[in-house]
Order: structure tokens, then C-alpha cells, then sequence
């Protein structure tokens, strides 16, 4: 994480060397003053787009993985992603209403997050009444769920052509940032809803052994599962709401975490919170690299790397769950 | 103590249990006979509130607390392959530690014990997965002892047991129950063990109590071939009924 936080700091079109953005970053603790050697605009590229855009992407990343983690264990459902469950779409949808409806981006998390949550409640009601509990159940239902999502969307679009550019380019996930407004306004939601899930990642384990056993054993496992899909809804939907849809970073990394960490969600959801900030930085500085000094968007990055990935957890999977 | 007063149970328009009523005494052990469909397990899941039902459960001197009061050992426990034995029997122990806190040295000290009643500790850190049906059955049951509840309601404890590990573990269960003054609800297929081990048997059929008594009472020919079909004899000794399987074309 700290290489990838160093990377997405030191790459960038205007050239800036190490030693500098040490001893600057060193200049702006408190109480230390250090001759840093930066221009006026050297500073202002490292501590107002550099910097920012590195934490954001930390942000997002770290929100995605630790909600896919949440996700698949209360669905106890290996594929279980904000993407596949339709969660994405549905907080995409209702940010391009607010986006097309008004101008004012205050709408934009909570119709995000309206959005999320409607998707994944029909998703899982869909699911279920199709075919039980099981993975594929639960995932084409959530394709059907976004597919729905996008369609309205794109009707959306087409009825407001003048915001079309605007949301197209979020749609495609997107890291850029003015300064640390974005960081500021998906901060509270990424932090209470890591506490929530840091919290419950116990319970997680519990329901492991089914909804039945688990209720035997005193858990009210609804209000559990409620509770999760919830933090980890309202966390997806700050991170679309801010970053556009940035897709695979909630099963690439849980996934890694397990493959290597093992089954348990006690350390599958603090890791995916690490692996999930370092991993999208790390595609931060590849979309921002590739194609200098243009950029890539950063969804069309992950999901170049997902999709594959995608395809390798489909094969290993041992039966549903 | 464990009471259900007038509990049933229907699926849509299906009647599937009761209505029964029925009393079991701190310390009792009571076995529920009966044949496939009869309604034990729905009659175990009610007492756990994990079916609705019409009528009442009661712990007699207060409403159930599931978990606390009462442990479950399911007949088809779901079983992630890749959990480790001790984190398994460790779930046992979710009732006692609240939902945002993590389990403490006594959490640890319980499972150890339940480990050493089952003679799993050698398995402790092996995957659930890897066990034998056998191992997974009495990891299924040292969980239900993690949860120190005063009640065990076991649903077919023995059913992938040889006879010799059923003898087992109906033994530590039995020792438990003496020791401990625990309440013993199993629902088991071996008639002849059922009698061996509860002082008490309940014989259901399509969801209603046939029969309740003591074993020598219950496991005649007469109440066996009556809901189970023609073929069984039953020879008594000094252990008590023995019940024999024989081929129904010698009629």
C-alpha cells in the first residue's frame, strides 16, 4: 500500500523527484520546516492533485474491496461483488437522476445510495424467489437488476443530452479531483462503514454455517444481514457517487485475500480494506501511465484485469457458496 | 425442563406436526421415534423457534432463549469446507459473546473441554472438510456442548456412526446429562439404541404422539408395526427391547 501510495505520488506528467516529495511531505507536518526545493507550482500539483487523487483512490479501493468482502458473506456467495449485485447500477442510476434532474451535486450520495440500496433489496428478493439461495440465482438476478438500472439510465441520457459528456466520462470511473472536496465527502461514509463491517466481520462467520443454524445459535441473522448490506450499500454508493463505476475491485481483492489468508471474514474484511486502497492506486498509476499524458479511465483498468480474474474464480469455485 | 403446549406446524394447507403436547423434566433423556416424515425434526425446530408454529414452547420458568438455553445439533449441519475444527466448535459460543466483541480465554477454555469430551483435540486445526462423517458428526456435537446450554435437542446424533462411535457419544452425552443435570431431546432412527438410552420414548407418527413411555412400554410389535409396517419383531432381555428387522415375505 505505501509503494502504491508512493507511485500514484511520484507519477504524473510534470516531473517531480523523490527527494523532493519527501522532504516536502516532511515540510508539511507540523512544527517541521524543511527546504523542499519545489516551485510554487510543483508544491500545488503534489498537495492539491497528486496527493488528493492518492487518497481518493485509496478510498474507493479500500470501500469496494471491504463491501465485496461484506457482500459475499452475508449472501455467502463467492461472486457476490457491488457490480454483479446490481448495487453499482442502481447507485449509477439514481446519481444520473440527480445528475440530469439538477445540477446540484448534494443529491448525487444519497439518490446514489437510494439507488444502491432498491437494487440490491430486488436483487436478493429476485433471487431468492427464482431458485433458492444459490450463486447462479442470485447472480443473474443481479445481471437482470443492472441491466434494468442501465437501460433507465441510458433512456436518462438520451432525454438530457447536454449532461451526456459529463456523466459518460463518470460512468467510465474516473480519479480526477479538484483539490480534497471528493476525499472530504466520501471520507465519513468510508469510515463509518468500515467500522460497521470491521465490527460485524465475526457475525459473517457465523452466518458461514446457514441462516438456520445460525438463528439456533441466538444470532438475529435478518437484522445482521440488514445491517451489512446497509454499510456496505452506503459505502458503495459514496464511492459511485464520487468515482463513477469502477468495477472488479470488490471480488479481485477479497478473493486474492482468501486464496492466501484463508476462509475467515475476521481476516478477509481488514485485509481487503489494505489490498482493496493499494490495489486501486496501483491502477490509478497504470491508467495514468499507459497512454501519457492522456489518461486511461480507471474502470476500463480494472476490469482489464478483472474480467480474467473474474473468469479464473468462476473455474476454481467448488460448488455454490 | 421443556415444555410444548399444543405446538403445530403447517406448510400452506399441509399439516405437518401437532398438535402435541408435551413435558420433559430437567435431567430427563428423551428419545423421539417414529418413521421418515413423522415430524421430529419440525418438533426439535419448533422448540427453537426456527419454524412457526401455532401453541407454545416454554423452558417452565420462562420464555426459550435460543442459544443460551438450548443447543442443537442439526441432522444435515451445513459445514464450510475450509473452516478449521476449533473454529467451528468456537461458533458454539456465539450466544455468550456479544455482537461487536470477540470471545475471551474462558470462550477458549469451553472449546477445549468440548473437544476433549468428543476426543477431537487431535483434529482441532484441521479443515472441516477433511473429517470423515463420523468426525464431522461429533464436531457438530462438540459445537452444541460449546454452547453450555442446560437443554440438548439432537437430531439423529448418531446417523453416520458405527455402532461403536454411536456408543460412544451417547455415552459422553449421557455422562453430560448426569454430571450437569442436562435435558436430553434426541430424535433417533436406531430403536433398539433409543431404548438403550432414554429413560423416556415418544413414538410420533404424522405428527402426533402415538405413544409415551417408558421404552419397554413404547417398543412393542404392536406400536411398531402399526406406523412403521409388518416385518419388525421385538425381543426383550435384560438390556430391554431389542428391535429386529425381518424380511416382510416371511409373514
Amino acid at each position: 500500500m505505501v509503494a502504491a501510495a508512493g507511485a500514484g505520488l511520484l507519477v504524473g506528467p510534470a516531473d517531480i523527484d523523490v527527494w523532493s516529495v519527501l522532504l516536502a511531505i516532511g515540510d508539511a507536518l507540523p512544527f517541521i520546516e524543511i527546504d523542499h526545493g519545489l516551485t510554487e507550482v510543483e508544491h500545488t500539483v503534489l498537495f492539491e492533485i497528486r496527493f488528493p487523487r492518492v487518497v481518493l483512490g485509496g478510498l474507493v479501493g479500500a470501500i469496494l474491496a471491504v463491501a465485496g468482502a461484506a457482500y459475499q458473506g452475508v449472501f455467502r456467495n463467492s461472486l457476490a461483488d457491488p457490480y454483479l449485485l446490481g448495487v453499482a447500477a442502481g447507485a449509477g442510476l439514481g446519481a444520473t437522476l440527480a445528475f440530469a434532474r439538477s445540477g446540484d451535486s448534494g443529491f448525487i450520495a444519497p439518490l446514489a445510495f437510494a439507488g444502491g440500496l432498491v437494487a440490491v433489496a430486488v436483487t436478493y428478493g429476485l433471487g431468492r424467489s427464482v431458485g433458492g439461495r444459490t450463486t447462479t440465482s442470485l447472480i443473474l438476478a443481479g445481471v437482470a437488476v443492472a441491466a434494468f438500472a442501465t437501460a433507465i439510465q441510458t433512456y436518462l441520457l438520451q432525454r438530457n443530452v447536454e449532461t451526456l459528456r459529463e456523466v459518460y466520462s463518470w460512468i467510465l470511473g474516473r480519479l480526477v479531483t479538484v483539490g480534497w472536496g471528493e476525499v472530504m465527502t466520501l471520507l465519513p461514509y468510508a469510515v463509518v462503514a468500515s467500522a460497521v463491517l470491521l465490527g460485524t466481520r465475526r457475525l459473517l462467520d457465523v452466518l458461514g454455517i446457514g441462516d438456520e443454524e445460525a438463528s439456533a445459535l441466538g444470532l438475529n441473522v435478518s437484522r445482521v444481514r440488514w445491517i451489512v448490506v446497509i454499510a456496505a450499500t452506503l459505502a458503495t454508493a459514496a464511492a459511485v457517487s464520487v468515482s463513477g463505476l469502477i468495477g472488479f475491485v470488490g471480488i479481485i481483492v477479497p478473493h486474492t485475500v482468501r486464496i492466501f489468508f484463508g476462509w475467515s471474514y475476521r481476516v478477509i474484511v481488514p485485509l481487503s480494506l489494505l489490498f482493496g486502497a493499494a490495489f486501486l492506486m496501483f491502477a490509478d498509476v497504470a491508467a495514468r501511465t499507459i497512454v501519457s499524458p492522456a489518461e486511461l479511465p480507471i474502470g476500463v483498468v480494472t476490469a482489464f484485469f478483472g474480467a480474467p480474474f473474474f473468469v479464473l474464480v468462476l473455474r476454481t469455485m467448488r460448488g455454490p457458496g | 425442563m421443556i415444555v410444548w403446549e399444543s405446538v403445530e406446524v403447517t406448510y400452506g394447507s399441509t399439516r405437518v406436526l401437532g398438535p402435541v403436547s408435551l413435558e420433559v423434566q430437567s435431567g430427563e433423556w428423551l428419545g423421539l421415534i417414529g418413521p421418515n416424515g413423522s415430524g421430529k425434526s419440525t418438533m426439535l425446530k419448533a422448540a427453537l423457534g426456527l419454524v412457526e408454529h401455532g401453541g407454545r414452547v416454554s423452558l417452565g420458568n420462562g420464555d426459550r432463549r435460543p442459544g443460551l438455553d438450548i443447543a442443537w445439533m442439526p441432522q444435515r449441519p451445513r459445514m464450510p469446507e475450509e473452516m478449521g475444527m476449533d473454529d467451528y466448535v468456537m461458533l458454539g459460543r456465539t450466544p455468550h459473546i456479544g455482537y461487536l466483541s470477540s470471545e475471551g480465554k474462558h470462550d477458549h477454555d469451553t472449546v477445549q473441554l468440548a473437544l476433549k469430551k468428543l476426543n477431537l483435540e487431535e483434529l482441532a486445526n484441521r479443515p472441516l472438510g477433511t473429517l470423515s462423517g463420523g468426525e464431522s458428526q461429533r464436531a457438530v456435537l462438540a459445537r452444541a456442548l460449546a454452547q453450555e446450554a442446560h437443554i440438548l435437542l439432537l437430531d439423529e446424533p448418531t446417523a453416520s456412526l458405527d455402532v461403536g462411535h454411536a456408543i460412544d457419544v451417547l455415552e459422553v452425552v449421557d455422562e453430560l446429562r448426569k454430571l450437569e443435570g442436562l435435558t436430553v431431546v434426541t430424535a433417533v432412527h436406531d430403536l433398539t439404541l433409543a431404548g438403550r438410552f432414554a429413560d423416556r420414548l415418544v413414538l410420533l407418527a404424522d405428527g402426533l404422539i402415538q405413544a409415551d413411555g417408558p421404552p419397554h412400554s413404547v417398543l412393542t410389535e404392536e406400536n411398531l408395526t402399526s406406523h412403521y409396517g409388518s416385518g419388525i419383531r421385538v425381543v426383550h432381555d435384560e438390556d430391554g427391547p431389542n428391535v429386529i428387522p425381518t424380511r416382510r415375505s416371511n409373514d
